[in-house]
């Protein structure tokens, strides 16, 4: 039963949505990574500042003394090949140290990407299943999947590239800063204003792409709604010869989406060249005037210097480069990050429930008590605070509704005053026209919905009071939608008790009047169902999903019968196993077909939320009222 | 494949030829910076025997900025170029995709999924343009700078430049080992990625029954286990490309010392007239471009296999040959509502031995209507899908009107033979344009706008359809009547109101054939009375088959046919059917007494 919000449309995917809070969202993401790698973390930066060292600055520091010192040393005969063989020994050293530092470095960041990764999904799905069915009601399946998939791919991006990177320009440009300062404060000056002035122009090209940026992504949302739709209905394109109709359509989104993702494309291709020659120009004007330094003796820069000093130079535009790239990564993450923790910010389903279900035995005097071996008998556990006693109730399947109101929202109730009884063995039958609020009792009972006013028991007992595992643990449901999961047949039956044998499984599956099917399966009850079972026929599913709650064995049982798409021979052999199973049961059944109402100990006609009749067949027939409308089919006649 | 996709590039050829050449002025001007470097520093800060020759830096920082200039006009050329061209060859993929998807056949769709088409057609297409992008601005940068690089620095000093030739060939051996065993690695790991995520939204979508038999932690479990899988696999993968950097610096540096010593040992020994200072700086900045431009080509070479995949799902889906298609000279008239079927035998699998449908003989007269009843899997659907020719026979032939349906332009047939699907889709849309999905294309007239009266007169046929199917009594409750937006699959109208809505668009066409698939099993009893008997008052000229499940819907029909596994079981009237057909009976029996289908009871 969707729930109210679901199926509104697709969201465009992919689109930037706006952060509200960036800088609390950075923090609590670097919290949640950093923190349980702390160690791990340290370590990186470590690395990247031994590698910086020892590669970036000893080794262009090199040059300068090759050139300065050793050469000119040399031809002096101030120095010998020695000296120069010594010193590339110990530069050697240095690089290999950087280079083994920048080894570990990228070994510790596989470890911590993939684990990251793996602690994101765990923590992200195992917080998933505490959620209440409300939250799948209301979100859309399709954005939660992209939490999965973009989302954590974001993420990825920003801790394996994005923070190394940052890590590594800052560090780059402290050091290299630091030497260039150290070589020649007057050039520096001069590298500073050359790098406001790349930044200016990075900021206002990126700026440019950026409003295309957001203008593709429209696009490609708009495409793919279209595709999407078209796709899902291109069987009905063709019946109706509608192709050049979409062809023109489609047309139109593509052209847009052509124009902007050029412009964006246009724009972010451009900053590189820019940057790359302005860089170029900055080496000139630095070569030039360090070259007349140098000529002139000013601030005692020699060649040696100059050549380190510009191949600094260079090295420094190359991370500021690079942040500017990242910056939009980092918001993108940001933006993931911050759909991921309103996953993790959603409030699991809350269970207040005390009273448990335990095995238990039936004593001599006919009251039951709790034991540890399985006796097939159970009982509710119920501990009463007042007095501090324990009591025992034996799991009937009795169930009593008092006046029950319930609403999917607030504002809009669905069910009113809902009063009914159920003694155990009892088969009640829901029947109404699509809407009528029948499948939302079924969500009431086991409560994935609570209540907002009145009560439901269960063998006496208050549903809110009960643990909401054993609850459902007693209830077994078969869903108007089957749902089964990738695995063999065998496997998709032993969901409802997960212990069981082979032969219970085929027990189950004969009860369900699946058994016959099964075997005529390439691989019998071995063979892998995949896509939900695509492979098999409505009524085979359904078969199934009969099969998983007979060997749950349960005392209460909920069916939300098979539509009509299931053909009538089919349906008779999933009415049979249902019929099989639900004898000595407590059921609820929702009805579509009158032979499932027949036999039923009460019918209860439900309009617009409310049991307008109730009763037997007989009794309701007799009444001429709703049910016999709906019975005979002669609504219109009359 | 290749070959085939790059036939897409059509009209930016132009700016698919001048992105490389941009890039190569781009490079050429930055290859020329090391050698005015040279120059500036030998002749004029060494220059006039090591005083300085201020007049010969000014005049080089000239050049130099010349070539900078130049080369900011090559680079932004190329990028403006290369945008053009990858977007633009990313349109006509697209294009090509959804052109080419319109003219599949049922059976050709049939082949892909609704969402491994759409794939296909955005996240493929994006893959494939920003390879194009790369490939277009790097592709020739890269071994420009490379061979440029090396040419110079052989230009300078063979003895010294060999040892890069070597340095090159050991790099690009390790990385080229490297990369492919890491490609391995990942092509192994992706599906286990895929696995993962459908997993998740198995969980997602069949949450009701996790959380009905308690199974979180059972799931939670099994997650784990796969999550901690994938970690492995990744780990691993990835654990290879961490060779990478490490090799890349271990050649620079080593190529930097090596030149080092021997250049000194040179410039020494010759007293810098084989070899002086300026030289060798440029020797040692060639040095780093080359080794930085192997390293990028690897890259690419990484990006490039991975999109192979998304070039490879692209190319299946252009590669497809529709398998209907319009007769040379087609039958432009169906001249009644006949429809005959000749030992028609069908596969949905042309190698597949076993029929779906076997030696099936029907005749039909024009005005005829006709119950289908049968189990799931009889090929109920199939039989009429083969009337429209949504499916081509294996053997035999399929005559509508006394005409072979093959023989027909297909739009022509399928305007006269409505089919009203089982699986239906409304579109979004308000409900007159899903209505005017059925009005017929004014044929050679298709971009005159219609006028005002045409339009008046278009509208009053779709209404008159919705009243034939009993759509237009909740049509009139909404508050936009005919003006309502659907939203994208029909979620805000019930099952039933969907059904009759495409009933009533499929009347819009005002075929010679209806046919109704199953089409009104959301629909209560008394309304699906209602609509049979006003297509029996109204079009009693229309041939009309109708599937059901339900007998009531087809018992009072001229003739039922009662399929079973592919086979026409029986075919004749309900009081004939009922005394020699077995099927029939039970399925009569099991249904009678009110036939109660109490579901959509309220939906009228």
């Amino acid at each position: 039963m969707p729930g109210p919000g679901m199926g509104r449309g697709p969201m465009p995917r992919g689109m930037k949505p706006t952060v509200k809070n960036p800088g609390k969202i950075l923090k609590r993401l670097l919290k949640y990574m950093v923190l349980d790698n702390l160690v791990l973390w340290i370590c990186v930066a470590a690395c990247i500042g031994i590698t910086v060292y020892c590669m970036t600055v000893k080794g262009t520091l090199f040059t300068k003394v090759l050139l300065d010192d050793y050469i000119p040393g040399i031809q002096a005969g101030t120095k010998t090949f020695g000296d120069l063989g010594q010193e590339i020994l110990i530069t050697v050293c240095f690089i290999l140290v950087g280079i083994l530092a920048s080894f570990v470095q990228a070994r510790i960041m596989v470890r911590i990407t993939q684990g990251f990764q793996r602690k994101l999904r765990d923590d992200m799905f195992e917080h998933m299943e505490t959620l209440p069915i409300k939250y799948f009601d209301t979100h859309s399946h399709g954005d939660i999947m992209s939490m999965y998939t973009n989302d954590v791919d974001t993420m990825r991006q920003l801790i394996s590239q994005s923070i190394p990177q940052f890590l590594n320009s800052i560090i780059t440009i402290v050091s290299v800063s630091i030497s260039m300062l150290l070589l020649s404060w007057q050039l520096m000056l001069i590298s500073l204003v050359m790098i406001g002035l790349m930044l200016f122009c990075t900021k206002k090209i990126s700026g440019k792409s950026g409003k295309y940026f957001v203008k593709q992504q429209k696009a490609v949302g708009a495409l793919n709604g279209f595709v999407e739709e078209m796709m899902s209905g291109q069987k009905v394109v063709k019946v109706f010869c509608h192709e050049d109709q979409n062809i023109k359509d489609f047309d139109k989104l593509n052209d847009e989406l052509f124009d902007s993702a050029n412009n964006a494309n246009r724009f972010a291709n451009i900053i590189m060249p820019i940057n790359a020659q302005l860089g170029n120009f900055s080496y000139v004007v630095l070569a030039i005037v360090g070259g007349i330094m140098a000529i002139n003796g000013v601030g005692g820069l020699a060649l040696g210097a100059l050549i380190s000093y510009l191949t600094f130079n260079g090295q420094l535009n190359m991370p500021i480069n690079q942040i500017s790239m990242q910056i939009n990564s980092i918001i993108m993450a940001l933006a993931g990050g911050d759909r991921i923790f309103q996953l993790m910010d959603e409030k699991p389903e809350v269970d207040e429930g005390y009273v448990t279900l335990v095995n238990a035995k039936k004593n001599a005097d006919g009251s039951v008590s709790e034991t540890e071996e399985r006796t097939g008998i159970w009982a509710w556990k119920h501990f009463h605070k007042a007095d501090g006693t324990t009591t025992y109730v034996e799991l009937k399947g009795d169930v009593v509704f008092d006046n029950v109101d319930f609403g999917y929202t607030e504002e809009k109730m669905v069910l009113h005053n809902i009063k009914l009884f159920a003694t155990p063995g009892q088969k009640i039958a829901f029947v109404g026209s699509t809407g009528a609020g029948k499948t939302t009792i079924t969500n009431l009972i086991n409560r994935f919905y609570d209540i907002q006013d009145g009560k439901i028991r269960y063998d006496g007992i208050n549903v809110n009071k009960i643990k909401k595992a054993d609850l459902r643990r007693s209830l077994g449901i078969v869903l108007q939608e089957t749902h089964l999961f990738t695995g063999t047949v065998m496997e998709n039956i032993r969901y409802g008790k997960l212990d069981a044998t082979d032969e219970e499984v085929k027990a189950a599956a004969k009860l369900a009047n699946a058994d016959s099917f099964i075997r005529r399966l390439p691989e019998g009850y071995n063979t892998m169902l995949t896509g939900d079972g695509a492979n098999l026929s409505q009524g085979q599913r359904q078969l199934l999903a009969i099969a998983r709650a007979a060997i749950a064995d349960p005392p209460v049982l909920i069916l939300d019968e098979a539509t009509s798409s299931i053909d009538t021979r089919t349906e008779k052999l999933v009415q049979e196993g249902m019929d099989k199973l639900m004898k000595g049961r407590t059921t609820f059944v929702i009805a579509h077909r009158l032979s499932t109402v027949k036999n039923s100990d009460c019918i209860m006609v439900l309009e617009q939320g409310r049991i307008i009749e109730r009763g037997t067949h007989d009794d309701l027939i007799e009444e001429k009222g709703k049910y016999y409308q709906l019975y005979t089919g002669n609504q219109i006649a009359g | 494949m290749i070959k085939r996709l790059l036939s897409y590039v059509k009209e930016y050829k132009k700016e698919s030829i001048l992105t490389p050449l941009s890039m190569i002025v781009e490079v050429a001007m930055e290859m020329v910076v090391p050698i005015l470097m040279a120059s500036l520093v030998n002749d004029g800060i060494n220059g006039n025997d090591g005083t300085g020759d201020m007049g010969h830096i000014i005049k080089i920082g000239v050049f130099m900025v010349l070539a900078a200039l130049v080369g900011l006009g090559g680079g932004i050329m190329g990028g403006v170029f290369g945008a053009k061209a990858s977007t633009g060859f990313a349109r006509n993929l697209r294009k090509g995709m959804f052109d080419k998807i319109q003219t599949f056949s049922f059976k050709n769709i049939d082949k892909f999924s609704t969402a491994g088409l759409v794939t296909r057609l955005t996240t493929d297409v994006n893959n494939v343009q920003n390879s194009y992008q790369m490939i277009l601005r790097m592709g020739m940068r890269i071994p420009m700078t490379f061979s440029i690089a090396m040419i110079m620095s052989f230009a300078i000093k063979p003895k010294l430049a060999l040892i890069y030739l070597v340095a090159v060939i050991i790099l690009g051996g390790i990385l080229a080992l490297i990369i492919s065993k890491a490609m391995k690695a990942f092509e192994q790991a992706f599906p286990k990625y895929d696995e993962l995520n459908a997993s998740v939204q198995e969980n997602v979508n069949a949450i009701r029954v996790v959380k009905a038999y308690v199974r979180e932690e059972h799931e939670k479990k099994k997650f784990k286990t796969a999550s901690n899988n994938i970690y492995k696999i990744f780990s691993a993968a990835e654990k290879l490309t961490t060779f990478n950097g490490p090799a890349m610096s271990l050649t620079v540096y080593a190529c930097t010392m090596l030149i080092s010593w021997f250049g000194a040992k040179m410039i020494v020994n010759t007293g810098a007239t084989d070899l002086n200072l300026g030289d060798l700086t440029a020797l040692l900045q060639y040095c780093m471009r080359i080794l930085i431009s192997l390293m990028l080509l690897s890259m690419i070479f990484i990006m490039i296999t991975m999109s192979a995949a998304s070039a490879r799902r692209i190319c299946e889906v252009l590669d497809e040959e529709p398998d209907i298609t319009n007769p040379e000279n087609p039958v432009m008239e169906v001249k009644d509502g006949s429809i005959v079927f000749k030992n028609v035998n069908f596969r949905y699998n042309k190698e597949g031995k076993e029929n779906v449908l076997s030696n099936i003989n029907i005749n039909i007269d024009s005005g005829e209507t006709i119950g289908i009843i049968g189990g799931t899997g009889s090929a109920k659907s199939t039989l009429v899908n083969l009337i429209s020719r949504l499916y081509d026979v294996n053997d035999g032939t399929v005559l509508v009107g006394g005409t072979d349906v093959r023989d027909y332009d297909l739009e022509v047939l399928r305007d006269e033979v409505s089919v009203v699907l089982q699986k239906n889709v409304l579109f979004s849309g308000t409900i007159m344009d899903n209505l005017r999905w059925g009005v017929r294309k004014n044929r050679g007239k298709e971009d005159v706008p219609e006028t005002p009266r045409e339009k008046e007169e278009i509208e009053a046929e779709c209404r008159r359809a919705c009243k034939l199917a009993c759509a237009d009594e909740f049509i009139e409750k909404m508050p936009d009547k005919y003006e309502t937006y659907i939203e994208q699959g029909g979620t805000n109208v019930s099952g039933g109101q969907k059904q009759r809505l495409c009933i009533a668009r499929a009347l819009v066409k005002k075929p010679k054939i209806l046919i109704l698939d199953d089409s009104t099993s959301a629909v209560d009893t008394a309304t699906d009375a209602k609509i049979r008997k006003a297509f029996a008052e109204e079009i009693p000229g229309t041939t009309k088959l109708i599937i059901a499940q339900r007998i009531s819907s087809v018992m009072n029909a001229d003739r039922i046919i009662v399929m079973e596994d592919g086979k026409i079981n029986g075919f004749g009237t309900h009081e004939e059917l009922l005394k020699n057909n077995e099927i029939y009976r039970d399925v009569y029996e099991s249904q009678t007494g009110g036939n109660g289908d109490f579901d959509e009871g309220g939906e009228r």
